[in-house]
Order: structure tokens, then sequence, then C-alpha cells
């Protein structure tokens, strides 16, 4: 006991000489601060300069934050990384009673605050006993955000990650300036990875493209033409005026004239892969509609509610396991299956299979259910949206090259709606269950006739394609908001692929899906997003008026 | 799928009809139009729930005039023609003395005719596209002089930008707004193609291709902005397919109209972080008021989590107004409350003072925020003093001379300074 307390007696003795240092330094930094390059020779004068540095950063505006920064990277720069990179994402606060700086994190839930190791005036209250009362967060707006960044790239530039490299040179292209790029170039001359040295490459050939001798000039911008950097490509559109020799105006014009082919065939790869997503989406939204209204006949206007269940299944799951947000996919999926599916066989055995054969009774008693189901969630969950978390691995994006990136939520749900599509139609081609729901589709009386338990089929047939348009939920809430009007948007979409692909026809609806979406995304750019729903519908009118059966009719004895 | 929704609130203003029919014969009745279901239930419910709470608050005083506030409560369903029935049932079948309602311009648009008829009296608390002013209506949302046009000025000036997207909802209030922003910016010497305009419909939830063509209009060299008056839920896939196609606000900053604290909670703000929004009050703005404001907001709804935004901050001035109007003119009769509006003055929440001017429009401070990762705004900009609200915008050509004055001897909401006439329209 009595030794702690004299160690902490000493300890903020030591804090005081801190202090009476910080200040003294404080004042020769203010008075003498053209010279603090040399105060970088005394480790422990810059220490403490750069301590009371931090302590300022507690206390200033927004607007005054900004040269404190400036001026703590050029004293110590690398060591601070983690503060600025913790200062980036928001998560720097400070201690109220000692001014010192911790970093928020949250791990599985939890909220604790550490110190910096680094910072050799660590905080005098213990780190687990920080609430997050005793901090405050020191804030940060865009344009700090923006220096940051560039100090993190400048500062990364020597890092020992190969990735972090090449993005820091990256980074820095859109703020070159002779002491960047006289840095990149030492760098360059150690470096060993070629895909930094590229990389690093393109950032000096744009720098000489832009400032060197006009012979420079041209021979650096034949060297960017095989770029797609988006920086690259503004120089060069800049090369191009009037003020420029023209010789240097023809070599960017050349050089443009390349890159502009690479990119618009990458925009028609960026375009058609819109389309596919929209197509997938419109996949999983009718595909389960696909089964209960394409083979069994039934017009379902209660789908968009199995949608919406599947996507409520979802919330919840995730309210249920709030620390394993990237996990409660896989649980959603099959939860959501299974409660859609069991809502589907309640509805088929409570309501439908007693209005078999009458088509318009009931698509008023499914509008009504549809009714009731939204009303249902809007007692339960209220009118307003309920968020659903995206899991770490879906957001984001994978980028192919500077001008094609694609949307790694997008990615996937393409993926997991063939999946979907696929394993239907395994089941619906190779199982008992398949061949029963197709026998009885075809000739319910017959297949009754050879011992097939119709009733049983039905509810089985109805809970699959209600228990599949759960799954779509699940992956709807991804992409939109979750609310109990969420059905609604989808339920007419849904009835147009699968008239447009024909009724009954499973790979009719694959097809019908996706050259919807792709058509919608080719013209959505030209005749925008409202236009462009409306044509598609004309479209389809239209064609059913040709083609009253849609894209692939079902043929022979089966179609009667 | 209209159909649906209009059988779904038929069932649902029948519950509350009900509910509501039961009330003591000598009451004030204050009628509160907001959505509480569909598309724009996540915005208006708040406000139904600010009124209810002004109006307990204000009991609780002793009333009004020696007699207690009744309210009472209409869901129009986010169904725009639903707002002139259920206005027309406000005002004749539960015969209220004050609406306060509406959140979109095409649901305002849509019960004025009936105000004007019954000569109804309306508080609409929204930010608008101006170009109106009705006897019936008193505006406590900001006009685009007080949102748009200074959210633009701070782009330009201080954030240095010269390429602009106006990316709206299809209805009219992008549509006006964006009308005026254009029409300033040219101006101002932006070039047509540095402007780029989008429209998508209600609850639009695929993004992909046009905040695709956002990111290459803004990766052409100049410093690009999004001026945003996408409404509603349709902002939530709008942001997250920002994050996901990796447009960072230090990037292309985008600043919305329509998006505020209330929308922001129910979002992952992690990837909206450093984005703007224009608005004439944040929650995170410190003073009294606003402080006593936000305690009895959490205290009213008994939760901690809730907030507070800028609509509720114009519900609130214009139910203190209200209650000081019929205060002054000793009855609730509309013509009179209405003169009696005209100059009122109440603290807003922000440590200023609103004033109610002659053309139904108030003044008030403007302030730019930027999205915090908690959900809240960081002020990063604000006007000196108030800036009072115009009726008719000074940059579309067929606005430019008209004025709105409510008072003798002018008494008209669309007068022609140049030919010194009243339209003789009555908006």
């Amino acid at each position: 006991m009595y030794r702690l307390r004299k160690i902490q007696s000493v300890k903020r003795s030591i804090c005081l000489k801190n202090l009476i240092l910080f200040c003294c330094c404080l004042l020769s930094f203010l008075s003498l601060s053209s010279h603090a390059e040399s105060t970088q020779s005394h480790p422990s004068d810059a220490i403490a300069v750069r301590d009371a540095l931090l302590m300022d950063l507690t206390n200033a505006s927004l607007k005054k934050s900004m040269p404190i920064l400036e001026k703590i990277e050029q004293i110590s720069s690398e060591e601070m990384l983690p503060v600025f990179t913790t200062l980036l994402e928001g998560g720097l606060y400070y201690v109220k009673s000692d001014r010192s700086l911790v970093q928020k994190r949250s791990i599985d839930g939890k909220t604790s605050f550490t110190t910096f190791p680094f910072l050799n005036k660590a905080t005098n209250q213990q780190a687990s006993e920080l609430t997050s009362k005793k901090v405050k967060k020191i804030k940060v707006n865009n344009a700090l955000r923006k220096y940051l960044r560039g100090a993190i790239a400048r500062i990364q530039l020597s890092s020992t990650d190969i990735s972090k490299r090449q993005s820091s040179v990256r980074s820095l292209l859109s703020s070159l300036d002779e002491s960047t790029i006289s840095r990149i170039h030492q760098l360059r001359e150690k470096e060993t990875d070629t895909g930094v040295k590229a990389m690093m490459d393109i950032a000096l050939d744009l720098y000489s493209a832009e400032n060197g001798s006009e012979r420079e000039q041209v021979a650096a911008i034949r060297r960017l033409a095989n770029s797609l950097e988006n920086e690259v490509r503004n120089a060069l559109t800049q090369l191009t005026k009037d003020d420029q020799p023209e010789v240097v105006r023809n070599a960017a014009l050349t050089a443009l004239k390349t890159i502009d082919q690479q990119v618009n065939r990458y925009a028609l790869v960026d375009q058609l892969f819109f389309g596919l997503s929209l197509g997938s989406v419109l996949l999983l939204a009718s595909i389960g509609l696909a089964i209960t209204f394409g083979v069994m006949g039934v017009i379902n206007m209660a789908h968009g509610e199995m949608i919406m269940l599947g996507a409520y299944t979802t919330y919840v799951v995730q309210l249920l396991m709030p620390n394993h947000i990237d996990y409660s996919i896989w649980v959603a999926i099959p939860a959501a299956f299974v409660v859609s599916g069991l809502m589907g066989v309640i509805i088929e055995r409570g309501v439908i299979r007693h209005l078999h054969g009458r088509p318009l009774e009931t698509l008023l008693a499914t509008f009504g259910i549809s009714l009731i189901l939204q009303q249902l969630v809007r007692s339960i969950f209220s009118p307003l949206n309920r968020q659903v978390s995206t899991p770490s691995w879906m957001s984001g994006s994978v980028e192919i090259n500077p001008v094609l990136s694609l949307t790694l939520n997008r990615l996937y749900i393409l993926a997991f709606a063939l999946l979907v599509f696929f394993a239907l139609l395994f089941i619906l081609k190779k199982t008992s269950l398949g061949l029963n729901v197709r026998a009885v589709s075809q000739n319910r009386n017959m297949a009754r006739a050879m011992g097939v338990k119709t009733a049983w089929v039905d509810a089985m047939t109805f809970g699959l394609g209600s228990g599949i348009a759960g799954i779509a939920g699940v992956a709807l809430s991804q992409l939109t908001n979750v609310g109990p009007n969420l059905g609604q948007a989808y339920i007419i979409d849904s009835f147009m692929v699968v008239v447009f692909g024909g009724v009954g026809n499973l790979f009719g609806t694959l097809v019908a899906a996706f050259s919807l979406g792709i058509a919608t995304k080719f013209l959505e750019p030209v005749t925008g997003a409202v236009l462009a729903a409306i044509a598609v519908l004309v479209f389809i009118i239209l064609f059913i008026q040709k083609r009253p059966k849609g894209l692939f009719p079902q043929k022979g004895r089966a179609a009667e | 799928m209209k159909m649906k929704t209009l059988v779904s609130s038929i069932a649902l203003a029948g519950a509350t009809l009900v509910a509501f029919n039961i009330h003591a014969a000598d009451t004030i009745k204050v009628g509160v139009l907001h959505s509480l279901s569909g598309t724009m239930a996540i915005s208006e419910t708040t406000l139904k729930d600010t009124v209810l709470m002004m109006v307990a608050e204000q009991n609780k005083k002793g009333g009004l005039l020696g007699k207690q506030l009744e309210a009472v409560v209409v869901d129009p369903a986010s169904n725009w023609p639903l707002f002139a029935e259920k206005g027309r049932e406000l005002l004749t079948q539960e015969k209220v003395d004050v609406i306060f309602g509406s959140w979109t311009s095409v649901s305002r648009k849509s019960v004025l005719p009936v105000l004007e008829e019954l000569n109804g009296l309306m508080f609409y608390p929204v930010q608008y596209e101006g170009e109106e002013s009705s006897k019936n209506v008193f505006y406590t949302g900001a006009a685009p002089n007080q949102q748009a046009i200074p959210a633009v000025n701070y782009l330009k000036d201080d954030l240095e930008v010269e390429r602009w997207v106006l990316a709206g909802t299809d209805y009219v209030y992008p549509r006006t707004t964006n009308k005026i922003l254009e029409a300033y910016l040219k101006a101002n010497g932006v070039a047509a193609e540095d402007i780029m305009i989008n429209y998508t419909p209600f609850g639009h939830s695929d993004w992909q291709s046009i905040v695709s063509d956002i990111k290459k209009f803004g990766s052409e060299g100049k410093k690009t902005a999004v001026v945003s008056t996408i409404n509603g839920d349709a902002n939530v896939p709008f942001y997250k397919e920002l994050g996901n196609q990796g447009i960072s606000a230090e990037d292309i900053p985008v600043v919305a109209f329509s998006v505020g604290e209330e929308e922001l909670s129910g979002l992952d703000t992690a990837p909206l972080v450093g984005h703007l929004a224009a608005w004439n009050y944040f929650q995170s703005v410190e003073s009294d008021d606003n402080a006593e404001f936000i305690t009895q907001w959490k205290a009213f709804t008994k939760n901690q989590d809730r907030v507070t935004n800028d609509p509720m901050e114009a519900t609130y001035i214009g139910f203190k107004m209200w209650a000081n109007a019929v205060t002054e003119a000793g009855t609730t009769d509309v013509d009179a409350v209405e003169q009696a509006m005209i100059g009122q003055e109440t603290s807003n929440l922000t440590g200023g003072t609103a004033v109610m001017n002659k053309n139904h429009h108030l003044s008030k401070p403007v302030l730019i925020g930027e999205i915090q990762d908690d959900g809240q705004f960081e002020v990063v900009w604000e006007t000196e003093g108030v800036v009072p609200g115009d009726a008719w915008s000074d940059f579309l050509p067929g606005s430019m001379d008209l004025i709105s004055d409510w008072t003798a001897p002018i008494k008209c909401g669309n007068y022609n300074t140049k030919t010194k006439a009243c339209s003789g329209q009555n908006y």
C-alpha cells in the first residue's frame, strides 16, 4: 500500500515537472515556432512540445485544431499515427479531469477507453474506471478529416505493409507537392513491391507531366496513357487546354483517347452489373410467387407481405444477437424461411384451400390478408422503419480497377439469388416433393387417383413459395427500408416478372428478372428513374398483347 | 397500392374518430393532420407527438381563455388526396379551431383549398419551396431563402464547390427548390454543364446507377457537392449506397434539406459522418430553452433516446405564437387570430427570437451542421442574426416582383409591386 502511494506521488511529481517543462517549451515554441525543426535534436524537448500541443488540441475549437495538428505532424509524425487514425475515425476522447488523450473502443457492444501507451503522460485515473461521462470527444469536421487522411498517407508512405504503402501513394496523387515528390523519389529507390513501384511511377509521372520541361512532359504523358486513375485523367484534361504547348496538348489528347476508350468499356460493365443486381432483386422477390402463382395458380396478393415478414425476422434476429451482427444473417435465413413458410401454410390451410378454383375470391381474400399482416406489423413494431444493420463483410466494395468497383452487398445478393433459384429448381426437378408438386399442378384429379395427397402437397407448395419469399426479405433488408410497406413495393414487380417470363416456368422467371433489370438500368441514365419504370411497364403491356403467355409459354397438355 | 393505403387508413381513421368523439363541449380543439402511417410516417408521427406534448403543457398552465385544449388526431396515411378529406373532416365535423399539420408540400397543396373554402387556420411546420402565401396558413418552417440559398452559399464560398448535383424526390418541393437553386447558381456564373439534376420516385430504393453517375460527375476535377431534397425513407438506401460506393463527405459532400436528427435515429450513421444538413435548429445547439425542451420531450415520450429536430422547433414556435395570439385576441376566431399572429414574437430554441412577419413567414437563423457518428449535428456555419422568410423567390422570373403582405392596406398574398395589383388568386 505504502509503496504504491509513494510511486503515485513520485509519478505526480514527475507530472508536475513535466508540466513546468511544457510551459517553458510552449513559451519557447511560441516565440520561436519557426525553429521547430531545431527542437527535434533534443528528443525530450520535442516530446514536451508535442504533449503541450496535444493538450492544446483538447482545448481548441474546430478552426484552431488544424494548425495544431500541422505542428504535431512536423514535430513527431510517425509515432502520432495511432492518434491521427483514431481522430479520423472519431474515436479520440480526452479525460475531462486532466485532459489526457484516450481512445474509445467498443468490443462486443461494450465501450471502454484506453490510453495511448507511447504518450508518457498517462492518465492518472485508471483507464478501466473511465466512463463516457468522464471523457469528452475531440470533434472533427470535413476539413480536418481531409487533412488527417493526407497526413496519415504521408506517414504511411514508409509503412511496412505493402497495401498501406500503395494506398497512401494513391491518396497523395491529388495533392502532390515538391516535398512529397522528393520523398516518393527517395522511397522509389528502395521499393521492392512492383505494385507500389508502379503507383509511385504514376505519381512521379503525374508531377513531371504538370511541372517538367516540355520534353519531360510529353514523355510522362505517354507513360500515363495506361493509367485509369482519376487524377491522371483530370491532369491530362487540364493539359489539353490552350495555354499548353502544342506537342504537350497533342500528347495529352492521344493519351486521353486511349484512357477514355477503356473507361467507356468499364462503364458498360458497371451498368451491366447494376442491371444484373436489380435483376437478382427482382428474381428473389418473384421466385416465391413463381411457385404460388406460377405453379399452383393461386393469385397471391399477400406475397409481398411474406417478403416483409422475412425482413422483420432479420430485424428480430439481430435484436436477439446484437453482438454477432456478422453471423446474424446465417441465422436469419432459415428463421425467415420458417416464419414466412409457416405463415404461408396457415394461409393456405385457413383460407386458400376453401377458395380453390375461384380466382377472384382468392385475389380478394389474399388482398385482405395482406392488409391484416401489414396492420399487424404496424401494431407490433410501430409504423416506423426498423434499422437492420449490414454485416461488415457485406459493406463496401471490391475495386477491380480505379474506374470499376462492385459493391459487395449487391454481389452477394446476386450470388444468393442464383443459389436460391438453382436450389429451388433442384427441389422441383429431383425430389419426391417436386415430383408431387408437378403432378398436382399438371393434373390434380389424376394425381389424386395415383395416391398423391393433394391437400398436403398444396400446403407444402404454398409454404415453400412463401418461405422463399421470406428468404428474399432477408436479402432485401440489406438494401432497402424495413417497414410495413416493404412488400407493397415489390408485389407489382413480382407479378410483372412472373407474367413476363411465362406462368409456370421457373426458367422464364430467371430470364425475365434479369432482362427487366438490365433494361431498366440501361434506360435509367437516358430517361431518369421515373420514366424508366413507366417505359418498362408499357413494354410489358405491349409484349403481353403479342404473346399472352409470356416469354416461355408452357407447351403441351400441361398448358391447358 | 393506393387502394390498399386508402382502405387501411380509413380503418385507422375510423378507430381514432371513435376514440376522440367523446369530449367535453367547452374546449378549444386543436386538430393534428399528420401521417401516422405510410412513407411519411417516419417523419410526421414525431410532430403529432410534439403537438400533443404542447397541448398537455398548455393545459397544465390552465389552458387558454379559461378553457382546456383538446387535441383531435387524424391519420391521412401519406396519401395526398386524403389530406383534403381529413382536413374537411376536422373543420366541419370536429369543428377544430386550429390545425397543425402536413409535411410534404403536395399534402399542403391538397388541403389548402379546403382551408380557404372553410376559412380554417393551419400551421405548417416544415421547410418548403415557397411561392405561396395563404391567408389561412402560417408557415413556421424555412422558405428557400432561409435554408437552400444559405446552404448553397456555404458550399460555394466555404467549401469552394464548383459542380452541383441537385437530387430530389419527384414532387413539388424538390422541383421548385431546384428550379430556384438552378436560377440562383446560373446567376452566380455556374455553367449549365456543371449542374446535374436528378429526380427519383417516392421510396426509391435502387440507387446504384444514380450514385455511380454522381461519382462520375464528381470525379472530373472540379469540387462537387450534392444538394439533396430527397424526402422520407428513400434517404436510407441513398446514403447506404454512397457509403458502399466509397463516396466520402470529404470528396463529395451531400447537403440535405430533409434529413434531421429523427431520420438519422433509424440509420447506421457510420457512412454518413461528415455529410451536411441545413436547418434552422439542431438538437446539439446549446441554449437554456433547448435544454428544457429536450428534457420535456424525453419525459413526454418516456424514452431517453428520443431526439428533437427542426420541424419540431417550428411546431413549438407555431404553437406558442398561436397560444399568445389567441390570448391577445381573446377569441379563437380565425380572422381575429390571423391578425393577432402578425408581429408575434417568441423565443426560439437556438437562443434568439422568432418573429412572425406580414407574409405569414417567420424570421429564423440558418445553421449548417455536419453529421456526427452519434447521429447528432455539429454546427459548422451559421448566419449572423435571423433571416426573414421570403414567400416569393427573388430568383424566379415569375415571382421576382411579387410580395405577400397580409396587413392593411395590401392584404394580399400575391401582390405585384410593379403593377400594384393583387393577382386575385387567394394564395
